[in-house]
């Protein structure tokens, strides 16, 4: 498979990118979020179309027009997200849109579980055929996934951010996974921002910016500085300085805390954590193990079943919302879109959201003085390098993440609350708002406020965090310094296994 | 982006503003009216002309000129408009009233028994009659509002269940009242009309009365809650983000119920000022009068704004005060509803145009990209 060469006008998200990916290699496709890297792989794969540009595979110009016709030529892809029904079996997932049948059109699900397994051992990925998919880990629903493209016949496989959903001890597993597929013949076409996985399993590594292509490198002779750089555009610092904790009184306490999802399961767990003065906690853990329940039974988005909340020594457990924001606790959520912002509303009246009712912002008899919200939003739009084009009266909605990230942390800091809940503070950003971020907490650690972190990036939390909490299937595992414990020690209990010694 | 700091043509800038918008898709209604009275073999022109009567008083055909005419069509405007507000209320919040109907008849109820019941003081009675019509209208909108924010049950739904509920629950109430036939109750003692001698006087005995004055104060009140008060802010942000309003501590349960108490207290406006305004008798309604429904037109076509709304409604009672005056000139009066109902459907170009831009700046880029 050799030359394949676009454009893809619209917002510009790949502007004549070249890509060429050579047989039984693993090729790495690396830059930031928005770059354009999967909007390049769906095209790949017929999900878009290209509008300009071929794709030549083995020489041969081919018009791929819909994700049928890349099956057909062998190209399979391995989504982010999981495309499984959880009440199906592995192989009848395998097997969904093209079933086995038998000479009486029956479905004949014996023959594809047999063949199913004889792949399964072929490379390596110890799927039971029969197991239902919601029965199984995530590590081994995305080697279902992958069981599905080798089903298929694929020759090149394509990986979309494939290590965002899994353990640190389950990377090293699909590691050696695609190891095995490389060895067996197929060309693997990996997706990610991770320099560390590109180091570990590709070969050569094709680095995209802002939709435009910057470069082909062989992996073996360039450093992982050097790649981030290519990224970035620019000098990347890695490591965030910063000063030890001074960490005060105990101002959060969560003791024994239970909180259910929408459905009414219990997702959260018997979950206690004191966060002190001037430190920052951090909650690590794989996506969906009772993270977002921990928040919005701490924020008063969702009602606490057990246990007890104490702000400053103050039970909040039952109290509003409003309640909780004028005591002090300030929350930048996990969705900003969702719960962060009010897209249609201006910048200035979004950093008036939470203290609107308020003086100054209200007068007497409610009225509002919009003139004073957009004083304060223009400080804020220079303290914290908002790009706005329109000022304050720039709608939200027309934001880039990151800039809209910004406006909720302005909006939070500058309330200047006690406890700040923050959850995965930097999710979709690109490098530059990401540093600026991580040091704008950093300093409200260092004004003496209570910092309770929720990140599913390991890297985010070694970073910045004092203490650190490991959350596994709704329950803390275990909470140490950040200096007594390594990142597969953190693994090791993210996968649910407790460390002995450990406080909790 | 390069694109938005560049000066864009005025018919771009045009086409993005909602009010604009609005006007064209009066426009285009019009046009394919006139088209339609032209296919069924009639002249436009008498339909223009009908227009400009009740307009502006003035009849081309005979070069009179009759006041009575726009008083009449400023009559017409005022339950339109109101009832304008309630949906728009409502929407503004993230609501669908489709009860301002319920809600009217409500006020028309309550204003009839306070009119023909109440103490029959000069400059007090009907005062006291239009603010029960009021407190009725928010009260049936109220229990819309509370259903909704605290058990989940659909503004939809409820409301319209309670049209009908409105609608014989008058019908029950108004046969009670003194002197009722099938038709009409006793008449209202001269204290309970709406009636302002001064209004007569100017416009030639039409029917313009203190109703015009308390839909003007609830245009600057509907804008004023809106536009200036943190209610407003609270609501509006409700509207638009209810997860990310509850999420900053709005209380997004008491704002739902409030909008649509508001909203239901502009529909009762509607209704007192209809009962106490039209006739010196109180209704007793066989049917819906079709103003609440109307006014989710007028509200769509105002773009949910207070003057959009009350320009709107303008619109549709020119177009009702027209009818008879068309009638006249051998135009079928139903051309009014073809056109109000052609108005509705064009507003869904707003969405038409949005496509056209995108598609637009995608065509941009890829010239741009080319030309490199």
């Amino acid at each position: 498979m050799i030359g394949i060469t676009k454009t893809f006008p619209g917002v510009i998200a790949n502007d004549n990118v070249t890509l060429e990916v050579a047989a039984q290699e693993v090729h790495a496709l690396l830059g930031e979020n928005g770059a354009g890297k999967s909007t390049l792989m769906s095209i790949l794969f017929g999900a878009y179309n290209a509008d300009s540009g071929t794709i030549r595979i083995h020489g041969k110009e081919v018009n791929i027009k819909d994700p049928n016709v890349a099956t057909e030529l062998g190209i399979g892809m391995v989504h982010q997200h999981f495309k499984l029904v959880h009440n199906y079996s592995v192989t009848e997932n395998i097997v969904l849109g093209m079933e086995p049948k038998n000479r009486f059109g029956v479905l004949d699900i014996k023959s594809a579980e047999k063949r199913v397994a004889a792949l399964s051992d072929m490379y390596g990925l110890r799927v039971n055929p029969s197991d239902l998919i919601e029965n199984i880990t995530v590590g081994a629903q995305q080697r279902v996934e992958i069981l599905k493209t080798l089903y298929r016949n694929a020759n090149i496989i394509i990986f979309d951010e494939p290590t965002a959903v899994l353990t640190p001890q389950e990377i090293d597993e699909l590691i050696e996974i695609i190891r095995r597929l490389k060895a067996e013949g197929k060309t693997i076409v990996l997706i990610t921002h991770k320099l560390k996985e590109i180091k570990a399993v590709a070969d050569r590594c094709t680095v995209l910016r802002r939709g435009k292509y910057i470069g082909t490198v062989d992996v073996e002779s360039v450093t992982e500085q050097h790649l981030a750089e290519m990224m970035v555009g620019r000098a990347v610092q890695f490591e965030i300085e910063k000063a030890p904790a001074k960490p005060g009184e105990v101002v959060f306490s969560i003791q024994n805390l239970s909180v259910a999802d929408s459905q009414g399961h219990m997702k959260l767990k018997n979950c206690s954590i004191d966060v002190h003065r001037g430190e920052i906690v951090g909650i690590a853990g794989v996506d969906g193990n009772g993270q977002t329940e921990l928040l919005y039974g701490l924020s008063g988005l969702a009602p606490v079943a057990e246990g007890k909340i104490l702000l400053n020594g103050k039970d909040i457990t039952n109290a509003t919302i409003r309640e909780r924001i004028e005591l002090g606790l300030g929350h930048i959520p996990e969705d900003r879109q969702r719960h962060g912002l009010v897209s249609d509303f201006s910048i200035s009246e979004n950093s008036a959201l939470k203290n609107y009712y308020l003086p100054p912002y209200s007068k007497k008899y409610g009225i509002l003085d919009y003139a004073k919200m957009d004083e304060d939003a223009a400080q804020l739009i220079e303290q914290f390098d908002i790009r706005a084009g329109r000022g304050v009266k720039t709608s939200a909605g027309s934001l880039s993440g990151g800039n809209q990230q910004k406006a909720i942390v302005a909006r939070e800091i500058h309330l200047s609350p006690h406890v700040l809940l923050v959850a995965q503070p930097t999710r979709g950003l690109d490098v530059g708002a990401i540093e600026y971020i991580r040091h704008r907490i950093l300093a409200e650690r260092d004004k003496g406020r209570a910092i309770l972190l929720v990140s599913f990036e390991l890297d985010e939390i070694m970073n910045l965090c004092d203490r650190i909490a490991t959350i596994s299937k709704g329950a803390i595992v275990g909470i140490f310094n950040q200096d007594e414990v390594t990142e597969r020690e953190i693994g090791m209990m993210m996968a649910g296994s407790k460390r002995t010694g450990g406080e909790a | 982006m390069k694109s938005e700091t560049r000066q864009e043509p005025l018919s771009t800038r045009m086409l993005r503003s909602d009010g604009a918008v609005s006007v064209l898709v009066v426009l285009l209604g019009f046009l394919v009216g006139t088209i339609l009275v032209a296919l069924v073999g009639r002249n436009p022109l008498n339909m223009y002309k009908a227009i400009l009567q009740a307009l502006s008083g003035f009849n081309i055909d005979n070069g009179k000129m009759n006041v009575r005419y726009i008083g009449e069509t400023l009559n017409y405007s005022v339950p339109f408009i109101l009832c304008g507000f309630s949906m728009a209320f409502a929407a503004r919040a993230g609501l669908f009233n489709i009860g301002g109907e319920g809600q009217y008849i409500m006020g028309m109820t309550v204003a009839t028994v306070i009119g023909l019941l109440g103490p029959s003081i000069t400059g007090m009675h009907w005062i006291l009659a239009i603010i029960g019509a009021m407190l009725i209208g928010a009260f049936w909108g109220g229990i819309v509002g509370i259903l909704k924010a605290k058990y989940e049950v659909s503004e939809v739904v409820s409301t319209i269940m309670l049209n009908y509920v409105a609608l014989y629950l008058s019908r029950i109430i108004s046969l009670q009242l003194p002197g009722a036939s099938t038709y009409r109750t006793g008449s209202f003692p001269e204290t309970a009309l709406l009636n302002n001698g001064f209004f007569k006087t100017i416009t030639n005995n039409s029917m313009l009365n203190n109703g015009f004055f308390l839909m003007i104060i609830a245009v600057v009140v509907y804008w004023f809650i809106m536009e200036k008060t943190n209610l407003g802010f609270g609501l509006r942000a409700t509207g638009f983000n209810k997860e990310a309003a509850r999420c900053s501590g709005i209380p997004v349960v008491r704002s739902i119920a409030i909008s649509m108490a508001i909203a239901g207290a502009f529909a009762g406006l509607a209704g007192g000022i209809v009962a106490l305004g039209s006739f010196n008798y109180g209704r007793i309604l066989s049917g819906m009068d079709n103003y609440g429904f109307n006014g989710i037109a007028v509200a769509l076509v105002g773009n949910n704004t207070a003057i959009g709304t009350m320009l709107a409604g303008f619109l549709f009672g020119l177009l009702k005060n027209s009818q008879a005056l068309m009638q006249g000139k051998q135009i079928p009066k139903e051309i009014t509803f073809i056109i109000q109902g052609l108005i509705v459907v064009f507003i869904a170009l707003r969405s038409a145009i949005a496509i056209y831009f995108a598609w637009r700046n995608k065509r941009q880029l890829q010239k741009e990209v080319l030309a490199k």
